[in-house]
């Protein structure tokens, strides 16, 4: 019986127990994943992972809660289990205050979609990484096979997406310098595998020269989409959230209010048709396929969930319940791949960030490191890498007037999160050219 | 499917599967959590979860592999062995390193954590009330305009048998509690927390301390939107044990896993700048720095009788009078290194593998009081409550951010000042320590939250600290 088949028995079994006034959804995360732990291009740990969750979340005379469990896969378990815990949901229901914001379920329609892959499997799965990378010292992770999401209610909603995908996201050293990169898809391509790696060694080569120490200060500072990504993260955090801001705790406050614009140049969007997660939320909800976040640096809106629309009284998005970009597009410029480096002139390429935080969140200031292949360019021209140097810099300041040219291309960014379970999506990212970057240690 | 039932099985399968392997070992893992959370004074979460699954390692040709599944059927188990087994057997042609039984010790015992009244005696709505509660105690003005109140229980139980004839339980109680107060004059936006993690039982919602430490969270934000901000300069710092347990986490925790120093984390977290080498040489800190691994402070969030692979764990000494002396490896690391270690291979649940990961780690007190630190500062800050943190992928330059500062000048707490701000590196910084606090500062923070390791697990830590005092850090506060 496939996920799909369980999912569909276990939602019909418990909408038929449902009570008057009583509803409920159903949404099934599941995957069958293959990790492959990389340390000097040897094997330090695989981990095979099949694991099922099943997630209810009950409304009764407008109480909300939420249960969750482990499911076996086995529908005649699994509907035992899940039929004790509305039971539960029920006996509970009784003794919680009210919900103002509760968003009732709706029918927000049908869609399924399946992205099937041509996955390393048997023998191939080791010996298709362990033997090209035999030549570097490589540290990384591969993940490969398939997830599964649904949601279904009790209003007739059903949902499904599924893929199976891999990746393998990775670094190779020699010595302390180090380049990174991440191949990833539906269908392995060996000699494409074998062509990603040799293009990681070629740069890591570049790097071979002595390092130079950069001094505090502020510089012009070309940003590899690789890089932009990892800024990027910062709008997970809030920035663009109608919640935190109403909250005290959005980054891009005065952007909302006004008070500050972004560069002409910056343009940010969500963008579905990037194809890499499923643009239904936790209540089934469907996204718009494009929703214009910030344009030629003014913000647009913000995400807006139907539970925020409900507490503050403004139209919803049907954005997910945490207001984060799920499928995040800053758009490209005009600056050409053959002229970064001559446009960048003296300054650094830095390819890669690493833990960035706000250091004032009110002022959209944020702290972080370079890390990796980043280098130090003079007239145009790569001279040595740098020691890795920490920023401080605002959001306001260097996509606002710092913000030189973004590139005429872009790179996709999948999202290699594993946390608890295997992420979906991804951004489409340029590169940024900046100046007045500010290194501080 | 009940606690007896599943042990029984489990049983019963691995005395089918040893014979398959090299060795087996089951880690049958299971998870009660209850979460709720109210925010100005509505229940915004009320969420139960039952996470249970079952963890088959296989050794093969000395190489240790691994597959989870929550399909705890028999034949679902046997399906998680073929898995775990195949794939370690392609894997061990190309093995990072030989492994024997030594890494997977065949202990016996259990472990409980303490607690005076047991989770399940509290009440739905006893915890919505206490809350609910909370949250009006946060609003002590019209400008603390979000409040949050936050409670999560976690039961868990992890239960290992091994082919080798390991057999423990170890059973945990969690508790996790966090109050934020957001004030908003319209000129600034300032937020202040409080809150812990802490192995316990029901007493934790039922302390009456609770109401008085959420209003003067409340009263400190209000207090923030008013202060000035942090000044710009080098000067003493003197550091809280809610911010110490972020400074001990990240510069001394992160960079002493053995597992780091080998390479294992090269891609994610990063690597360390501590050589195999520096162990038993380096002198981490001034002399007054003593740091120990102890998985037996009592209530500590972090407590446990055995780490996941069943190594007892043991208090251990890893910085001693300033010197390094031991790192947290477990014993795949020490075999790997031949450094010394702790019991420390932990994994986040069922469906990860265990890696090294922090525990417990404190320093240890001194002789100083409060006042006595206080008074021997001409011109430096107290800081409180971590709210920023960034280090690099060697954990070597760090930039830290507190929510509450204090300027100290001429001996005394002068004034409150907001976003402040210090940076540093870890061996200039932690050699900077000239005062450490006596017993009645020393206080135990949990955190839930240390993520690592590829594919990705969070895990529980803590860290209890005495204030400490460190000279010429450089300071700094908010952008404007």
């Amino acid at each position: 019986m496939s996920q799909r088949e369980i999912l569909t028995f276990i939602s019909e079994a418990l909408f038929n127990d449902l009570h008057q006034g009583e509803e409920l959804t159903v949404d099934f995360r599941g995957e069958n994943t293959d990790f492959i732990r990389w340390n000097q291009s040897k094997v330090r740990q695989n981990t095979s992972v099949r694991q099922i969750e099943i997630n209810l979340e009950f409304h009764k005379e407008g109480r909300r809660l939420k249960k969750s469990f482990s499911a076996q896969g086995s529908r005649e378990w699994d509907v035992v289990e899940a039929r004790r815990l509305l039971l539960d949901a029920r006996q509970e229901a009784l003794v919680l205050p009210p919900d103002p914001y509760l968003v009732p379920f709706v029918n927000n329609g049908n869609s399924e979609a399946f992205f099937p892959g041509t996955l390393l499997t048997g023998e191939d799965l080791i010996s298709a990484i362990a033997v090209p990378a035999s030549a570097h010292d490589l540290a990384g992770l591969y993940a490969g096979g398939r997830i599964e999401v649904g949601n279904f209610n009790s209003k007739g909603q059903h949902h499904w997406f599924a893929n199976e995908s891999f990746f393998i996201d990775y670094s190779l050293y020699h010595g302390t310098l180090a380049s990174k990169s991440c191949y990833a898809g539906f269908h392995w391509h060996q000699a494409e595998f074998e062509d990603n790696l040799k293009r990681t060694a070629e740069q890591l080569q570049i790097l071979n020269r002595p390092r130079k120490s950069v001094k505090p200060g502020k510089y012009r500072v070309y940003l590899a989409p690789a890089a932009v990504a990892e800024l990027t993260t910062m709008f997970s955090f809030g920035a663009l959230s109608y919640r935190a801001y109403k909250t005290g705790q959005c980054a891009l406050k005065k952007l909302q209010e006004k008070e500050r614009t972004l560069s002409p140049q910056f343009t940010l969007s969500e963008n579905f048709h990037l194809g890499l997660t499923p643009r239904f939320n936790e209540l089934g909800e469907l996204a718009p396929e494009k929703l214009l976040l910030i344009k030629e640096g003014e913000l647009q809106r913000l995400l807006v969930s139907s539970r925020s629309a409900k507490e503050f009284g403004v139209a919803g998005n049907h954005a997910s319940a945490g207001e984060s970009p799920r499928a995040l597009e800053i758009d490209r410029g005009g600056l050409a791949q053959k002229d970064i480096l001559s446009r960048l002139g003296t300054g650094l390429y830095l390819s890669n960030l690493h833990y960035l935080n706000w250091s004032d969140l009110q002022n959209a200031q944020v702290t972080g490191m370079t890390r990796y292949a980043c280098m130090w360019v003079e007239n145009g021209e790569m001279v040595a890498p740098i020691e890795d140097m920490r920023f401080d810099v605002s959001l306001y300041e260097i996509l606002g007037e710092g913000l030189l040219e973004v590139t005429d291309f872009q790179d996709v960014d999948p999202n290699v999160d594993t946390y608890f379970q295997r992420s979906l999506g991804g951004k489409k990212l340029p590169g940024l050219l900046i100046k007045d970057f500010s290194l501080t240690l | 499917m009940t606690h007896e039932l599943i042990q029984a099985d489990f049983s019963k399968i691995l005395s089918q599967l040893k014979t398959q392997a090299d060795w087996v070992g089951l880690r049958f893992y299971s998870e009660k959590s209850n979460v709720q959370m109210v925010r100005n004074e509505t229940l915004e979460t009320h969420a139960a979860q039952l996470d249970q699954g079952l963890m088959v390692e296989v050794m093969v040709d000395g190489h240790l592999g691994y597959a989870a599944t929550t399909d705890l059927t028999p034949e679902g188990i046997a399906q998680a062995f073929q898995k775990a087994k195949t794939l370690s057997t392609q894997a061990a042609r190309f093995k990072a390193i030989e492994f024997t039984l030594e890494q997977r010790p065949p202990s016996r015992g259990t472990f409980q954590s303490p607690y005076l009244h047991r989770l399940d005696t509290l009440t739905q709505a006893e915890v919505v009330d206490t809350l609910l509660q909370a949250s009006r105690s946060l609003k002590v003005s019209d400008k603390v305009v979000s409040r949050t109140a936050l409670a999560t229980f976690l039961e868990t139980e992890i239960q290992y048998l091994s082919s080798s004839g390991a057999e423990w339980l170890q059973n945990f109680n969690l508790v996790t509690t966090y109050y934020a107060a957001t004030a908003d004059n319209k000129k600034d936006i300032q937020t202040r927390t409080a809150g812990n993690s802490l192995q316990t039982g029901a007493e934790a919602l039922r302390d009456p301390q609770i109401l008085e430490t959420c209003r003067q969270t409340g009263e400190e934000a209000l207090e923030l939107l008013e202060a000035d901000n942090c000044p710009t300069g080098v000067m003493d710092v003197l550091l809280a044990p809610d911010q110490m347990q972020l400074q001990i986490h990240e510069s001394i925790g992160h960079p002493l896993e053995l597992d780091r120093i080998l390479g294992d984390e090269r891609n994610f977290a990063g690597w360390s700048f501590i050589k195999p080498e520096d162990f038993g040489r380096l002198q981490y800190g001034s002399a007054l720095l003593n740091v120990v691994f102890d998985p037996h402070e009592r209530g500590q969030f972090a407590s446990y009788a055995f780490d996941d692979v069943g190594n007892p764990a043991r208090r251990e000494y890893l910085i001693q009078n300033g010197k390094l002396v031991r790192g947290l490896g477990s014993l795949e690391s020490q075999k790997r290194s031949g450094i010394p270690g702790v019991a420390n291979q932990r994994a986040s649940s069922w469906n990860r593998a265990p890696i090294d990961r922090m525990a417990n780690i404190n320093i240890e007190p001194g002789k100083d009081s409060l006042e006595d630190m206080i008074a021997s500062v001409q011109h430096g800050l107290v800081m409180k409550t971590n709210r920023s943190w960034s280090i690099d992928d060697y954990r070597n330059k760090f930039q830290f951010g507190c929510e509450y500062g204090q300027l100290i000048e001429n001996g005394r707490i002068t004034r409150t000042v907001k976003n402040p701000n210090y940076r540093g590196k870890t061996l200039e910084f932690w050699r900077r320590l000239k005062a450490v606090g006596n017993a009645k500062t020393y206080e135990n923070h949990g955190s839930p939250n240390c993520g690592k390791g590829e594919p990705s697990q969070v895990i529980r830590v803590a860290h209890a600290s005495p204030y400490c005092l460190f000279s010429n850090i450089e300071v700094f506060g908010g952008a404007s």
